[in-house]
């Protein structure tokens, strides 16, 4: 009853980018991003009553580590009629990726002693740069934006994030890292480029969490 | 130039660093700002060569005790750029065609281009932008007294598409330093003229690198200069307003007040349509995406030489993966991205120009609109 879609077509597209955004937040820390590198196949089911689910099979690259690849299948399920709820999605990574452990941890350790609190903005920068030691909360901001992404994505939205706009670490008494992002998201469909505000919180062992997004009020 | 490392001791010494400074305008590397100076604190400073031996005497007169850094500023920066870099001057004289440039500076790459290469490039006024600036297409054309068709290319309809310009301004680089040793560039040249818009955007381009990276459209106000902007994408008549629009100006897709309403619209299609019978193929380039997208956006009914767009599209993207293995999709618009209507594509084709094709750029999301510069080289090679 799954009907066979070609994986070159947009709604094959949509759905993986929403795929991708979920397993981004779940997976995603300061030593590791996925991106996609291939939709392998995709098809799709029409569930009475309930909505359209596709089965998604994807490649995924460490951006990282572009040689080391991983397969994910996914279940991208949009509820019928709803614009509020965010797609189910439902994936497995079959293979390795390179373990984090010592980045993450080098990370957490410099970020907990700083003095004052960690501040950037426009990553990358006009031009595409990426500083070095940027890099790391790049990759936590691509958490926070797969949050943001999948929660918010459509079949008619494919949502990639575009930019971060600002960042500043505020501290905790908990063990937790807390970052406020400001990003800027691109939606390709309307082609507007849209700013969220997401709180993301990080931990080496506890990984990423979004206890709370918005998008960001008029003329911020 | 040298960098110079100091650690002050005492306020005095602070003082007179801060007033050195000053003086001097020495540019601070650490701290950034004089008042930031600190006792006990690292400071690190340029020091330009002129000035190298006083700034060291009036140092050493303080008791204020320094290491040098870097030697040789000028020798550290010659060996941080690639060196590629240098192998593309000539053509206009030490243009770095792996950078980014603002409209100034591609306006004078221009007229630098056509000095530098009278026999092959003339410059040709297409029309003017919203805010009166001048829109110039490139010819290269190589003389022959038999009548040429044409291969038309513009870049930079959407303004935060910078690798679109930076492409263009590539490709000319790329035909005019080897048209004489490359037999297929060579060959081309004696069959076809080509014609090269490279930013036809020009105030929507500008506004992106003074005001907001992310800007896409032109700058025309709307709603009494409430609101300023078409996609230039959107305004070209082919069913114009019809599907994957918005007829509200503060949108990304705002289709204008009417088919062709804008200036730079108007330009590109009164000379289009002049030269029509003599346009072999219409290329558009934008980013991102990895497509390249044929016919239509407004409607998935095949155009009717669908079977040869395809396969030229197919043998494009082929040898494009070639050369460093990236992938890009191929197919309508309809199918691959979304519907829209008003395309410069769109309309290219349903005038009569067989070969029309949108082509979207590195890469596929990781960046977007902001590929990093040293992308160029890779992207402007595999898609030449």
């Amino acid at each position: 009853r799954a009907m066979e879609l070609p994986p070159g077509h947009f709604p094959a597209a949509r759905a993986a980018a929403a795929a991708v955004g979920y397993l981004r937040y779940l997976r995603g820390g300061p030593g590791s991003g996925l991106q996609l590198r291939q939709l392998r196949r995709a098809r799709r089911q029409d569930i009475d009553g309930v909505g359209h689910k596709y089965y998604l099979e994807l490649e995924l690259e460490d951006v990282l580590d572009k040689d080391r690849t991983v397969s994910c299948t996914a279940e991208v399920l949009y509820h019928l009629g709803s614009n509020t709820s965010a797609p189910d999605v439902q994936l497995t990574v079959q293979g390795e990726l390179r373990s984090t452990e010592e980045a993450d941890k080098e990370f957490y350790n410099r970020i907990r002693s700083l003095e004052k609190e960690f501040v950037a903005e426009n990553i990358p920068d006009s031009h595409g740069n990426v500083p070095p030691e940027l890099e790391p909360i790049h990759l936590l901001a691509w958490a926070a934006s797969g949050y943001v992404i999948w929660q918010n994505s459509m079949e008619n939205t494919k949502f990639h994030l575009a930019q971060v706009k600002h960042v500043k670490q505020v501290k905790r008494n908990d063990e937790d890292l807390q970052f406020d992002f400001v990003i800027l998201l691109h939606e390709m469909v309307s082609q507007e480029v849209l700013p969220w505000e997401v709180t993301l919180l990080w931990h080496p062992q506890r990984g990423a969490r979004v206890p709370q997004s918005r998008a960001a009020p008029a003329g911020s | 130039d040298q960098v110079l490392h100091i650690v002050p001791e005492t306020i005095q010494q602070v003082q007179h660093l801060q007033l050195l400074c000053s003086t001097f305008m020495l540019d601070l590397w650490k701290p950034l700002l004089p008042e930031d100076i600190r006792a006990g604190e690292d400071l690190h400073v340029r020091v330009p060569a002129p000035l190298v031996q006083e700034v060291k005497d009036s140092l050493a007169q303080h008791m204020i005790s320094y290491r040098v850094l870097i030697p040789d500023v000028q020798k550290l920066v010659d060996q941080s750029m690639p060196r590629e870099k240098s192998s593309h001057r000539g053509v206009s004289g030490g243009y770095i065609y792996t950078d980014y440039h603002p409209m100034e500076e591609i306006y004078q790459w221009m007229t630098q281009i056509q000095k530098n290469n009278s026999e092959l490039v003339t410059q040709h006024i297409l029309g003017k932008t919203f805010e009166n600036r001048t829109m110039y297409y490139l010819q290269i054309s190589q003389p022959s007294n038999k009548t040429k068709k044409i291969i038309w290319m513009d870049c930079g309809i959407h303004a935060r598409e910078w690798i679109s310009p930076a492409f263009c301004q590539w490709f000319v680089k790329e035909i005019l330093q080897n048209y004489k040793t490359d037999p297929k560039i060579s060959r081309f040249l004696q069959n076809l003229d080509f014609y090269v818009l490279p930013v036809l955007n020009i105030d929507g381009y500008i506004y992106s690198w003074e005001k907001d990276r992310l800007w896409r459209k032109s700058r025309s106000p709307y709603e009494n200069g409430t609101c300023y902007g078409t996609d230039l994408n959107r305004n070209f008549n082919s069913s114009w307003g019809s599907v994957g629009v918005s007829f509200n100006c503060s949108s990304d897709i705002f289709c204008g007040s009417g088919p062709e309403s804008e200036p730079e619209t108007r330009a590109v299609a009164q000379f289009i349509k002049n030269k029509k019978s003599d346009i072999l193929c219409y290329l558009t380039i934008h980013s991102y995406g990895q497509l390249i997208l044929t016919p239509y956006g407004s409607t998935t009914k095949p155009p009717s030489n669908n079977e040869e767009l395809m396969q030229v599209a197919k043998e494009a993207a082929a040898a494009l993966k070639g050369k460093y293995g990236t992938s890009y999709r191929v197919g309508s618009t309809a199918l691959i991205l979304y519907s829209n209507s008003g395309s410069s594509r769109d309309w290219a084709h349903t005038i009569g120009i067989p070969l029309s094709y949108t082509f979207e750029l590195r890469d596929t999301g990781t960046h977007g609109f902001v590929l990093p510069a040293d992308q160029i080289q890779p992207t402007c090679e595999e898609t030449m």
